[in-house]
């Protein structure tokens, strides 16, 4: 092993300069000065971000005759230029609350399933085969989504729309194949399962092992030490855990992009083909867009972006002050 | 009188059945959960048979619930209430698993399958110059090279800066500064990969820089640091402090510790966390689309002209909408996806093939 150089050789190591009698303290400076310096240079990058797509929406909103946050329209090369980004907000919003509420109960119960119930032995594959989901590329998403998933959503769709038509959401008032919002959130709750799952895998396995067998001693079955036990200390974590999973499928684009048949208009039909999220929207406008359209779809990124910043980071606060809490626990 | 009871298995001993009460009391026999199954997926079947439903979704949906009801309420009758609750519990559990695994097989097997029709030697070999959409023929070869040379682009800026980062938190981070930057390659993981993409967008309408490889390479960059950054400090972690201590008590300064013991030590670790982060990237569409803007030709040079690359590739074919450029995408799929399950595979063998020991 090369690990232990004798100091008193006299041909420098290349890394170093010829310097005799080298404590290392430059070299120590140097490497200080790089490490630091490229963690300052993400910081940096994090700021730019915010700075160059503020410049250029600034530039964009300057030209817009519309009303940024009501106008139901996307027109930059109109004559005059209108934009908003009423409907997209809602559509982005509203796939990823439907995927939210399909993906976190089942990647809960996934997660119960690895760290509970599954044969030991199987435990570990089938977490990998979880991750495996996390693998797959969005745009291979999209296509299946497109081609595959949609086609047998239609009787879904149908089924919903007969029994559950009188909760106005899935009321299907639009004939049309079933590239609608709800068949975008089913989408986007199949890719953010894995992330789920693993961030509340984690934390039911720090479930401390005396408060299952305190419960088990006390005659409770399986589902009641899950219920008195795990899922109390396991709340925040599932918490942190959505709102990684939410900031995932707000910023989702070319599973969105292919599945979609894209409009502007705001429906709370979500069955009905239609609608736009911020991610698409760039996605299919940006071929086609002039110097100010191109502005515009920066300026609805940089939406997008704070509002991934923001679910982000309040998942990540709730994950560091659980720590915390955790660790006094252990 | 003290007595230290000292538990090494730390995970309950949960016997499969719990439990029954009293020697009295009546129990389901074991195979029992298997038996409600295959009635549930009959009746299901049957049912949705009989409606004359064409999409296996409903058929799956009526069985699963089916099968929730049926245990649910043979327990309750022949055992208590209680016991039906938690077999009604670990039912719902084995569902969601289920129904987690049904689209990642489904999605496997239509691009195995559909992509393994147009997938030879001459599609690897080919690229889209001269080819209409509805035609026969072309191939992927330019989006490879493509996707090749930025990643490798990517790679090459985004590992070392990745991996100097983690060091400078793993060995130095101290105080206001390695906190901040800890919290932001947190929430840089949370990037939508648009906005990255959006980004240098704007960088080069300012500075006037034409589409080229590189500049979704530098994208591409943005999105690989933190994953590099978070795995890699995960490994030095890991690094046992006395190879540290013994380093740095022989007189070797630290820099030198760093790079001959810690980084060593840790390198099956990072080279799996690398390995993953090029995964993630290789697939990504949205950056290349808004800043490499595709091209039917080979263009080897990733620093000027326009690229293609393979996740764009299939995002094109797919638009076209024929029949034949639907082969050539699922074709493309069928690589990507080999391409990154491949990456994936090698990666988690070197993790556990040079896993650092650490002792006990």
């Amino acid at each position: 092993m090369a690990s232990t150089t004798p100091l008193d050789v006299p041909p420098a190591p290349p890394e170093t300069r010829s310097r005799p009698k080298s404590t290392g303290r430059a070299g120590d400076k140097v490497f200080l000065g790089l490490s630091r310096g490229s963690g300052i240079l993400l910081l940096v990058i994090m700021a730019s971000i915010a700075v160059f797509l503020s410049y250029r929406a600034y530039l964009a909103l300057s030209e817009n005759e519309g009303n940024f946050f009501s106008t139901f329209d996307w027109n930059p090369a109109g004559d005059p230029p209108v934009f908003g980004i009423a409907v997209l907000l809602f559509g982005t919003v509203i796939s990823s609350i439907i995927a939210m509420v399909i993906a976190v109960p089942i990647a809960v119960g996934i997660a119960l399933f690895i760290s509970h119930y599954a044969p030991r032995k199987l435990a570990a594959p089938l977490a990998y085969v979880i991750d495996l989901l996390a693998a797959v590329p969005s745009i291979v998403y999209g296509i299946w989504g497109a081609l595959v998933l949609v086609p047998y959503l239609e009787g879904l769709n149908l089924w919903l729309d007969q029994f559950f038509g009188w909760t106005y959401f899935f009321e299907k008032t639009e004939i049309g194949a079933a590239r609608s919002l709800f068949t975008v959130g089913i989408l986007l709750a199949i890719m953010i399962l894995p992330i789920v799952t693993s961030v509340s895998r984690e934390v039911f396995l720090q479930v401390p092992k005396m408060n299952e067998e305190a419960a088990l001693a006390l005659g409770a079955t399986r589902w009641e030490v899950i219920r008195l036990s795990v899922l109390p200390f396991g709340r925040s974590g599932i918490i942190s855990a959505s709102m990684l999973g939410l900031g995932r499928a707000l910023g989702e684009t070319m599973a969105v992009a292919t599945v979609l048949s894209p409009s502007f208009l705001i429906s709370l039909h979500v069955l009905n083909p239609g609608g736009g999220t911020f991610a698409q929207n760039i996605a299919a406008k940006f071929g086609e867009a002039n110097p100010l359209g191109r502005d515009a779809l920066i300026a609805s990124g940089l939406v997008l972006f704070i509002l991934t910043l923001l679910v982000n980071g309040a998942a990540r606060l709730i994950i560091a002050r659980r720590k915390e809490y955790s660790g006094a626990n252990a | 009188m003290t007595t230290t009871t000292d538990i090494q298995d730390n995970r309950p001993r949960i016997s499969p059945e719990p439990a029954k009460g009293g020697l009295s009391s009546r129990a389901l026999p074991r195979w029992s959960p298997i038996g409600f199954a295959v009635v549930a997926i009959a009746l299901g079947v049957g049912i949705s048979l009989a409606a004359g439903w064409h999409s296996r979704i409903q058929w799956g949906l009526i069985s699963a619930l089916l099968f929730l009801a049926l245990s649910y309420v043979a327990t309750t009758v022949v055992e208590n209430q209680r016991q039906a609750k938690d077999r009604l519990a670990t039912s719902i559990v084995w569902v969601c698993f289920l129904v987690a695994v049904v689209p990642l097989a489904s999605l496997l097997w239509t691009t195995i399958v559909r992509g393994s029709e147009r997938l030879d030697g001459y599609f690897l070999t080919h690229s889209m110059a001269g080819v209409l959409g509805p035609e026969h023929s072309g191939g992927v070869y330019h989006a490879l090279i493509g996707t090749l040379e930025q990643v490798g682009i990517a790679t090459v800026i985004a590992a070392p800066l990745g991996l100097l980062t983690a060091v400078y938190l793993v060995e130095y981070g101290k105080g206001a500064l390695a906190k901040a930057v800890t919290f932001f390659v947190d929430v840089m993981t949370g990037i939508p990969s648009i906005v990255a993409g959006l980004f240098i967008l704007s960088i080069m309408l300012m500075a006037g820089i034409e589409p080229s490889g590189l500049m979704g390479a530098l994208a591409l960059t943005i999105l690989m640091i933190p994953v590099v950054v978070r795995s890699t400090e995960e490994m030095l972690k890991l690094v046992p402090n006395e190879l540290r201590e013994a380093s740095l008590a022989l007189g070797i300064p630290k820099w030198r510790t760093i790079l001959k013991v810690v980084l060593p030590t840790a390198i099956g670790g990072i080279t799996t966390g690398v390995m993953l982060a090029i995964a993630r990237i290789a697939g990504e569409t949205a950056p290349i689309m808004l800043l490499v803007f595709g091209s039917q030709l080979i263009n080897g040079n990733p620093f000027e002209g326009a690229q293609s690359s393979l996740p764009f590739y299939i995002y094109e074919q797919y638009k076209v909408g024929e029949v034949a450029s639907y082969d050539r995408a699922w074709a493309a799929a069928l690589v990507l996806i080999a391409f990154v399950m491949i990456l994936n595979l090698v990666a988690r063998g070197i993790a556990r093939w040079k896993a650092p020991k650490t002792g006990r």
